[in-house]
Formats: C-alpha cells, structure tokens, sequence
C-alpha cells in the first residue's frame, strides 16, 4: 500500500469518536498550558504518563500530540497579550506581538498567530508524512554501530547547540546519564547503593514527573509573589485583507525555517523562530515598522514554531531520537507501551503511525476552531491564582510518580529529583540534556553493547559502517568549529555587559 | 479626619471611589484610597497596572482635597486595608460590595466582609449603579 492509502487508513481510525475526544482532550489540554507561563507541553504530558496504563497506545499518543502542537498555539497568546512568552519557542512572538496588541491591534497579532500556526502546522504534517517513512526505510538498514553514532550525535548536539553555556549544558547531560546508569540491567548491580528498589533502574515517569513538575513548582513557590502584569484586553481574533497580504509569505518562510530545524537532532524551536524573526525584519517592506508592532515580525516566528513541532516528530519516528524535551517524554510514553520507536515503527506498528499521523492533522484544524473565537477566554486562564493550580500540579505528580509501583520510595525519588530540579532552575542548568540522557543513555549503552557483541570486542566495528564515519566527521567538524569560536571569543575583548540573565527554563 | 477607600480596578472600586470623593469633598477631608494585590496571579484584574494607576493619580490631583493613591502587595488583602485604617485612623472606610453565593464566598472569601466585621470605623458599603 502506498502512503496515501495508508493515511486515509489513519483518518478511519483517527475519526473515531474515542480517537477524536482524546485529539480534541489533548489540544484543549495544550492550550491551556501553552498560555500559562513556567508549565508547557513537557511537564503536562510527563504527567499524564501514568494514563498510559489505562488508555490504548494510539489513544495516548493523539492526545500526547495534540498537547504538542497546543502549547505551541497557546504560547503566542501569553506572549502577545502579556509580553510574557508563554512558552521558550514564543518569546520572539513577544518582541512585535506585544507591541501590536499595545497600538490596538492585539486581536490581528492573534489572528495572524493562529491561523499561520495552522498554515504551517498543515504543510509541517504533510512534509512529515512525506519524508518520515521515506527516512525509515532508509535507516532501517543500518547497524548497531551507525545508531550509536547518531545518538551520539543527538546527545551532543543538544546538549552544545541550545542553552547558553555549554558547560552548564554538559553538567545536564551527564546527570541526566548517570541517572540512567542506575540499575542491574546489565547484569551487575549499578549506582543502586544497595538498595534492592533501585535493582530496576528509576522509573523515567518519576524522573521527568520530578524534573518538569515538581522541580517547576518548588521553584514557583520560591518565588510565589509577583507584581501582576498589564494584560491587554482583547475581542475576538480577526484579520483584514492587508493584513493577510502582508502575512502569508512569512507563514511560509516561517516553515521553511521551522519544519528542517525540527528534523535536526540540536532543533528545537527556539533558533527557527529567531532566524525567522530576523529575516522578516530585513525582506519588509516596512522596515519602520519593526520594534513598534509589525504583523511579519509575528507571523514568521509563529509559523516557524508550529513547523518545528512537526519537524520535530520526524526523528522522533523514523529514528527514535527525540530533540526537544516533549518528544523526549513522547518517546518514554512509547517505551512505556514496549514500542520501540524508529525505523522497524512503521512496518511493525503500522496502523498506529498513520492514525497518528492523521489525528495530527485534524488536532491542527481543531486548534484554528478552538482559538479563533475562543482566545479571551484563554487570557482568562492567566488570572489563576498560582498556589491553586501549583497545588493541583503537585497532587497529580505525587499520583503520578506513586502509581508507577505503588511504592512510597517512588515518592521519595520523586521528591529528591524534584529538589534536583529546583537547584537546576536556580543555577541555570537546562532540563533537556538531562532528560534527553536518561532517556537515550540506555538505548545508547544497548547499541555499544550490541555492536561490540557482534564484532566480538573489536572497537573498530565503531566506524565501520559509512554513516557511522560520516556522522563521526560531522562531530569532529562541530568540535573544531565550537573549540574555534571559543579560541576567537578569548581572544576578543570581553563585553563587560555579558549577558548574565538567567536562562528561563520551560518545561 | 480623613476618609479611606478601598479600592478595585472594577465597578465596585469604582463604584466606593465615587463615594469615597464625594464624602471627602463635601467635609474638606484627606481621601487615602488603598489598592491591594495578592500577587499570586500572572494578572489581577483588579489591580490598578502602571496605566491605569496613573490615570487614578491625576484624578486624584484634580480633586480640591489633599488625597493620595496607596498600591501595595500582600497575601492578606483585607488585612493590608485594616493596617491602613489603623494607620490613618479614617473617619470612613469606603468599600464596594457584590453579590456572592455562599459557594464564592466559601471558595473565594469576602474582602468586604471582613472588612465591615473588622474596621474599628464605620464602613459604607457602596453598590455600583444598576
């Protein structure tokens, strides 16, 4: 069957009326968090990990994407209305969008957000059904050796790329590493101190529940007071025709940024939608408009997030390699059913890819339907007091983490790993690294281990494969580049105005 | 003597506010008009932000009596309104009422109540137009 057929399979089963409660569960869910700053789509699907359990994989894994491509829509409406960024991949939307809503044109910077949001989300899922089983079909062929030098690659590329200090990026990487260690799974016990309930390694459900969540919700109670913000009132969305004149080609640009930088294991959202913001700024028109309110400024980056999100499952399907943290918590809800994600995905779960596939779409449509009319009501979100809804956060945590074994020493990790989190928001380690390795340390150690089975112990089956050595040269090049940079930077006088702000930290 | 006000960015603000000038205006008194957050939301409606705040002020300054705008943040919003009154020792307290089910009451609490229950000063309770 081709890919078409199989699709139209995907939307029969993506219709059903299960399958379109959970789409539409997932992209109310999304919003939602999308708005409120501080919680995004990783920390809520790591919560919802525990339904898992209950609801069937195909169920779980539309809502899991709805919720995805959510909080990229709900982002935009915080940073707009509040100029606040709902979400990291939103804080260029702030730069115009609030200057826009400032001169009386919120509900067009609205408008133009959500319906290029829409616009590239669509193109984005179509270019991922496109290549994704393409890709798969390729990689499928390749050994234990060439997946462990991609991993290698999405490990350090993640960790040196985003963020900005790679020390601080690293320190992520190799707890999250060490996290993964823990356990017999190896056969002789690891960082287990003893303790017989560690024999079976640290549930990654306690880990990104204490990371994203309580780690988030201790740091918020540090910080519980704030003077409020001014939020600008706002009607319903609308746009004229100029507007849409002026907005249509930065949709597009918008995913042409998004959708690659997605697919690549250091994507993320953040740089698309920066790169989009200033290629606006230079193709204008109306260069006197930026910095007081221009709709490209808002258009592009917005688009570019949402293609993101879609280049973003590429990878994360064809290859099992997840680049931002909510693919890589998608990935541990996919482990958690004992679907491997990668190539053998689409031969052997089929039926499940494509209905994922298609709930994507129609959770796309669903999300224009939903915020169109319905964006005052989401600002509405913004006056929830936060010891309520932290509260509400902590109690699904604790469920969540408890449920795993029934175990109080679950709660116990949960709590420790939450305090982890907390010092991580404090000294400005990122999340990602660390949940990408506790993630991807096992599989990682599973291909070494394989391949050096295979060659009997001989290291150099390492790079015996040519995409092997091609990603090897690709590491070495970004080395070099990196310690070049470094060299240029000590060399230059230092800027006595170092940035030294902290890293917002979203989760 | 002067007279103090309680006051919202909302029609119940308003609404104590417009009172709260007249009294002071008709007696020559001193208007202080205290203005409470929680600040445990990302946005409070009710707290007058930088625009509105100024707005306030210099309807403020116009008026012939001697007022002044207090805008401050604390978990006990009623209890910040009775440290006022206790500071300026007010001849009235102004505060806007609303109707509340004893469900929103439950949940929510009541401001005014606590304050017409508490303040060592009369307190009029004033409902918006309409």
């Amino acid at each position: 069957m081709d890919s078409l057929s199989l699709l139209m399979d995907g939307f029969g089963s993506a219709l059903t009326p299960t399958n379109l409660l959970y789409a539409a569960l997932g992209v109310l869910l999304g919003t939602a968090v999308g708005v409120l700053p501080g919680i995004g789509p990783a920390m809520t699907v790591a919560l919802l990990l525990p339904v898992t359990y209950n609801v069937s994989p195909s169920s779980a894994l539309i809502m899991f994407a709805g919720i995805y491509y959510g909080g990229m829509y709900g982002g935009s409406t915080t940073s707009i209305l509040l100029n606040t960024p709902g979400e990291s991949s939103s804080v260029v939307t702030a730069i115009e969008g609030n200057k826009m809503a400032k001169a009386g044109r919120a509900a067009q910077a609205l408008a133009t957000a959500a319906i290029g949001s829409f616009v590239a989300g669509s193109i984005g899922t179509a270019l991922l059904v496109l290549v994704a089983a393409p890709v798969a079909d390729v990689v499928v062929e390749l050994g234990a050796p060439s997946y462990f030098a991609m991993m290698l690659l999405a490990l350090l590329a993640v960790t040196a790329v985003l963020g900005a200090s790679r020390l601080r990026g690293f320190i992520g990487l190799f707890l999250g590493l060490a996290i993964g260690l823990v356990g017999t799974q190896t056969g002789q016990p690891r960082l287990t101190f003893g303790q017989p309930l560690l024999a079976d390694g640290i549930d990654i459900v306690v880990v990104a529940v204490a990371i994203f969540a309580v780690g988030e919700a201790l740091w918020v109670a540090a910080h519980l007071r704030r003077k409020p913000l001014d939020v600008i009132p706002v009607g319903v969305p609308w746009m004229s025709r100029d507007d849409l004149r002026r907005s249509w080609r930065p949709w597009l640009r918008g995913t042409a940024f998004g959708f690659p930088f997605g697919a690549l294991p250091a994507g993320g959202a953040e740089m698309p939608t920066f790169l989009s913001y200033i290629t606006e700024r230079k193709l204008t028109k109306k260069p006197e408009e930026f910095g007081h309110g221009a709709i490209e400024g808002v258009a592009g980056p917005e688009a570019a997030n949402n293609a993101s999100a879609a280049g973003t499952l590429v990878p994360l399907l064809a290859l099992g390699l997840p680049t931002t943290a909510t693919a890589a918590v998608i990935l541990a809800a996919m482990q958690g059913y004992g679907i491997q994600p990668g190539p053998a995905l689409f031969d052997n779960e089929s039926a499940l890819v494509w209905t994922l596939l298609a709930s994507l779409f129609i959770a796309n449509a669903l999300l224009l339907a939903l915020n169109l009319p319905m964006a005052p009501l989401w600002a509405k979100l913004l006056r929830t007091p936060r010891p309520y809804l932290y509260a509400g956060i902590l109690f699904f945590a604790s469920l969540g983490a408890y449920s795993v074994n029934f175990q109080w020493f679950d709660l116990l990790l949960l709590l420790v790993f939450g305090l982890l989190g907390l010092l991580m928001r404090r000294f400005g380690i990122p999340v990602l690294p660390l949940i990408i390795g506790v993630i991807l340390g096992p599989t990682l150690e599973y291909q070494l281990a394989q391949a050096l089975a295979i060659s009997s112990g001989d290291v150099s089956t390492l790079w015996s494969e040519p995409v092997a050595v091609v990603v090897y040269a690709v590491l070495i090049l970004g080395g070099l580049a990196l310690a070049a940079k470094s060299v240029i930077d000590a060399r230059a006088p230092r800027d006595t105005s170092a940035p030294d702000e902290r890293e917002k930290v979203d989760a | 003597m002067t007279v103090l006000v309680a006051y919202s960015a909302d029609v119940y603000g308003e609404a104590a506010l417009d009172h709260g000038i007249a009294e002071a205006s008709a007696a020559g008194e001193r208007l202080v008009v205290v203005n409470v957050t929680r600040g445990d939301a990302l946005v409070d409606e009710r707290y007058a932000g930088a625009d509105a705040a100024g707005s306030l002020r210099s309807r403020l300054e116009a008026l012939d009596v001697e007022a002044e705008l207090r805008q401050s943040m604390s978990p006990d919003v009623a209890g910040e309104v009775l440290a006022a009154a206790g500071e300026v020792s007010p001849r009235i307290l102004v505060v806007g009422i609303r109707r509340r089910t004893p469900l929103g009451k439950l949940v929510m609490g009541s401001v005014a109540q606590r304050l017409i229950l508490e303040a060592h000063c009369p307190v009029v309770a004033v409902k918006p137009a309409g």
